[in-house]
Order: C-alpha cells, then sequence, then structure tokens
C-alpha cells in the first residue's frame, strides 16, 4: 500500500486488517500518534486527512491510501515548535502529554472548521454565516478529545491564544 | 479481527454485482461502528466493499427534496447550507452525534445501519444476547439496564437505537433509496427499521446484497422551525439517554402541524404519531404538550433501571415544542 505522509511518500506492505494508527506506529516508524482506547472514544489517535481530523484507529489503513496524511510529526519539531504546540508550552496544556499529539492535530482542524463556518451542537444560529469560537464552542468542538489529567482549562487556553483572534 | 478480502466498488453496479457474488459481506463507509465490531469479533464479514467512493452528492431537486448521496460524510450533510438553513433539525442531530473525529469518517448510508451499543451486544464473551447469538437470551432485560428501551421492546431484546441523525430523518419523512439484485426500490425511514419482535438481529427492512445510495428529503416548509433535543450524562459526545426532533408550524397561536421522533427509547427511531394526533388543531401552549406526551408515553414499559425515561421523554418532549413557539 502507497501513502502520503506528512509530505512524503511512504510504502508498507501490511495485513489488510491493519488500522491507520497501527501503521503508522507499528510499520512507518511514526510513534507521534497515541494509541489510547483504540475504539474511537478517547482521541488521542486523531490524525489529520486531507486537512480533516479523524480518529486514525478506527480507519482501515487501506482505505487512506493515496490520501494526504498528517501526523503530529508533520506539524512542528522540538527546535521548531508550531504556533499552537507552543502555546501548550506556555500555558501548561498538557500533564503526562499522552492526549497532546491527538489534541494539537485536533485543535489545528477544527480552527479550520470553524473558519469555513460549521456549525456545532452548541452553535445558536446553525444559518449564521461565521462562527465565534468562545469557550462553549471550544469545548464542544474539543469533545472528541479526552485529557485524563484533566489539563483541559490550559488546552482551551493555548487554542484560545492561537486562534482565536484570527478566527473571531 | 478475522481476516477478509477487500474490494473498492466504481459505483453501486459494481457493488451489487461484488456483494452478490461472494458470501458474508459488509458494505463499509468510513468504518466507525464496523471497524470496531469487526475488532471484537461481533461483525466477521469475509468480504467488505469499500462504498465511499460511491455517491458523494446533496442534490436539491427541482420540486424542493433535497437527495443526499448514501457516502456523503455527516459532516458535510449537517455543514450543507441548505440543510443548516431548512431542515435545522437534521443538521443539529448529526452534530448531536459522537465527535468531529467520528463524523468526517462516518457516512449516511452507514449512520443507518450502525449498531446498537447495548452492553451486552457488545459484551461477546460472556453475555447472552439475541441481537448477536439468535436464540441465546437477553441478559439486559434483567440486568444493568438504563439506557435500554421503554417502547416497542420485546422480551427477545431491549437494546436501543443508537443514531441521532435517524430521529430527524424519522421526524423528516426521509426516503431510503437503495439498490440490490433485485433492482432499485425505496423505503420510507419510519419503517426502515425494525421493531425486535421475536428477531432482533434482523434490525432494517433491507434484503441481502442491498445497497442504500440514497437518503431523499421531501420539501417540508415545517422543517424550517425545527429543532433536535439531546439529553444525555454528559454535555457532549454520549449517547442519548432520551432524544426529540420536532418541527411545528403555529398558526394564530394553534397548532396547524407538526412532527416529531424520539431518540434513545426504543429499537428503532419512535415516530410519535401520538403527538403529532393529538397537538393540531390544538393551542400551542405548554400544557398542551405535556397532554400529548403524556399519552405518548402511556404504553412505555419500564426495566429494573430506566423508569426514570418515561418522566424524562414527557418533559423533553414538551419542553423541545414550548421552545420552538415564540
Amino acid at each position: 500500500m502507497r501513502f502520503h505522509i506528512n509530505g512524503d511518500i511512504r510504502e508498507a506492505d501490511v495485513d489488510i486488517r491493519t488500522s491507520l494508527l497501527d501503521l503508522l506506529r507499528e510499520h512507518l516508524a511514526l510513534p507521534g500518534t497515541k494509541k489510547g482506547c483504540n475504539q474511537g472514544a478517547c482521541g488521542a489517535c486523531t490524525v489529520l486527512v486531507d486537512g480533516n481530523r479523524i480518529n486514525s484507529c478506527l480507519a482501515l489503513a487501506v482505505q487512506y491510501e493515496e490520501r494526504e496524511i498528517t501526523t503530529i510529526e508533520g506539524i512542528g519539531t522540538v527546535d521548531q515548535l508550531d504556533a499552537l504546540q507552543a502555546m501548550f508550552v506556555e500555558h501548561d496544556g498538557f500533564q503526562c502529554g499522552y492526549c497532546t499529539p491527538g489534541q494539537i492535530c485536533s485543535a489545528i482542524a477544527m480552527a479550520a472548521e470553524a473558519q469555513r463556518g460549521l456549525p456545532s451542537f452548541v452553535t445558536p444560529d446553525l444559518a449564521a454565516q461565521a462562527i465565534r469560537l468562545d469557550h462553549d464552542e471550544l469545548r464542544e468542538r474539543m469533545s472528541g478529545n479526552l485529557c485524563r489529567c484533566g489539563a483541559y482549562n490550559g488546552i482551551i487556553d493555548a487554542i484560545r491564544a492561537t486562534f482565536v483572534e484570527e478566527v473571531a | 479481527m478475522e481476516s477478509f478480502t477487500f474490494a473498492r466498488a466504481a459505483d453501486a453496479r459494481e457493488a451489487i454485482a461484488l456483494a452478490s457474488s461472494r458470501s458474508e459481506t459488509r458494505y463499509l463507509g468510513g468504518g466507525t461502528n464496523l471497524v470496531d465490531l469487526m475488532r471484537e469479533t461481533i461483525e466477521r464479514p469475509r468480504t467488505l466493499i469499500d462504498v465511499t467512493g460511491l455517491a458523494n452528492e446533496i442534490a436539491v431537486r427541482g420540486d424542493g427534496a433535497v437527495v443526499i448521496g448514501a457516502a456523503v460524510t455527516n459532516t458535510a450533510l449537517a455543514e450543507h447550507r441548505h440543510i443548516r438553513t431548512l431542515y435545522p433539525v437534521l443538521s443539529r442531530a448529526i452534530l448531536a452525534g459522537a465527535s468531529a473525529q467520528i463524523r468526517n469518517m462516518a457516512t449516511v448510508g452507514g449512520n443507518l445501519l450502525q449498531r446498537t451499543r447495548c452492553y451486552y451486544f457488545y459484551d461477546n464473551e460472556a453475555a447472552a444476547c439475541n441481537k448477536r447469538a439468535p436464540g441465546s437470551g437477553c441478559d439486559a432485560r434483567d440486568g444493568f439496564n438504563r439506557i435500554h428501551a421503554i417502547l416497542g421492546a420485546s422480551p427477545a431484546c431491549v437494546a436501543t437505537h443508537p443514531s441521532d441523525m435517524c430521529v430527524a430523518l424519522s421526524a423528516l419523512d426521509a426516503i431510503v433509496h437503495v439498490d440490490g439484485p433485485n433492482g432499485p426500490r425505496t423505503i420510507p425511514m419510519t419503517d426502515f427499521h425494525r421493531l425486535p419482535e421475536d428477531r432482533p438481529d434482523i434490525e432494517t427492512m433491507l434484503e441481502t446484497g442491498e445497497l442504500i445510495t440514497a437518503i431523499e428529503l421531501p420539501a417540508a416548509a415545517i422543517a424550517r422551525r425545527s429543532t433536535y433535543r439531546k439529553v444525555r450524562d454528559r454535555a457532549s459526545y454520549a449517547f442519548a439517554l432520551v432524544s426529540v426532533a420536532a418541527a411545528i408550524d403555529v398558526q394564530d397561536g394553534v397548532v396547524a402541524d407538526v412532527r416529531l421522533a424520539l431518540g434513545g427509547v426504543a429499537h428503532k427511531p419512535w415516530r410519535a404519531h401520538q403527538v403529532e394526533r393529538l397537538l393540531v388543531g390544538q393551542p400551542a401552549t405548554h400544557a398542551a404538550f405535556r397532554v400529548a406526551a403524556e399519552a405518548e408515553l402511556a404504553d412505555a414499559v419500564p426495566l429494573r433501571d430506566n423508569a426514570f425515561k418515561i418522566e424524562l421523554a414527557r418533559r423533553t418532549i414538551a419542553a423541545t415544542l414550548a421552545d420552538l413557539v415564540p
């Protein structure tokens, strides 16, 4: 199978049952994406496909051949943090850090969704043209990512500091 | 997960031909439920036919009806401007379900076929479940059944249907378009899912090899004033204890027309015909909504842990309708 991951073309000969998550971690040496519940309930495995966030644990790798996949390894490096990663550091947005790669990927796609006008369940007027990312919107939109350390307040602050100015 | 062969269909006819030529096939959409069930070996297809490349369009017909391709993602449907403006109940119901990550993967056709979240259905090792292993019994009936059905259940099964989207589609009188070995046909959404009776393993009216190709929303002016309210144990990312999809048309303080369906209470989205029949011609007041809700729940049967759902459903119906009336 052939994949486009973080700007590279990667090939892997894997069992048809392999999830996208296991492909990344076990076969392509990209362990930044984390395996939490492996049932789509925690969001630790979130990656971007064509810019949209998905749970890679529920994705059969074979369905994502030839798509543009971005993992945390494609977002920032230790020497050059992405703006959101820098804000996570500044606002104490992580504790154990296990959920952090998924939170970062998820928030980047979340900001893009809001930018293009996608409403959420708590958006008062579904027909509104512009989304204001207030506290309730951010919490609802990030609810697919669990942090059992409870660093939510720091995570929300980091996301606000990175995205809300430009989206509002 | 047991092994399987994988095929990608180029169009509906090819998908159906593939399904007809092999045994134990499943059509694969986003996989958000099926892949999980396969990992638990509750589903053991020998062939998966990927249908995510088919029917990705949302088309507004000349008569105002909307035809939604079965492979449209939940996000794309909830986001579509025509749906957000003219069928807000559908947008909001979809947005009430799962997480953004899952809605980006999940397809409209797959949503109709997602299976119950009954704990005993998922407990492949130890629990009796007539839905998973017909004839084995139902451990939910006398077990931990807080999330289970209060309407339309049978001694064989007390599971509920998990979808939010389907509750809105039921209220909107959507039409399911299918194609199969015997050609295309349509099934009203309100008839698409079955009550459990003595065969809870048979969940829909689909015949072997049939593929959902599209969902049609008839033009419905009433849907302009509509909403979806979901009551659950936490504010987000949880299945409904009780949910209400409602649309109402009020003229001079009197209910001219109303559509209502319930989620979380039955083996299928529960179209609330009693509420609809009783309310038309009545004053659009909270008191009248409450009377209609009581009639709808008159035949409800509580289990050990879920009697609370009966009053919860009555209140949620009345409150949702009251919120829609200016």
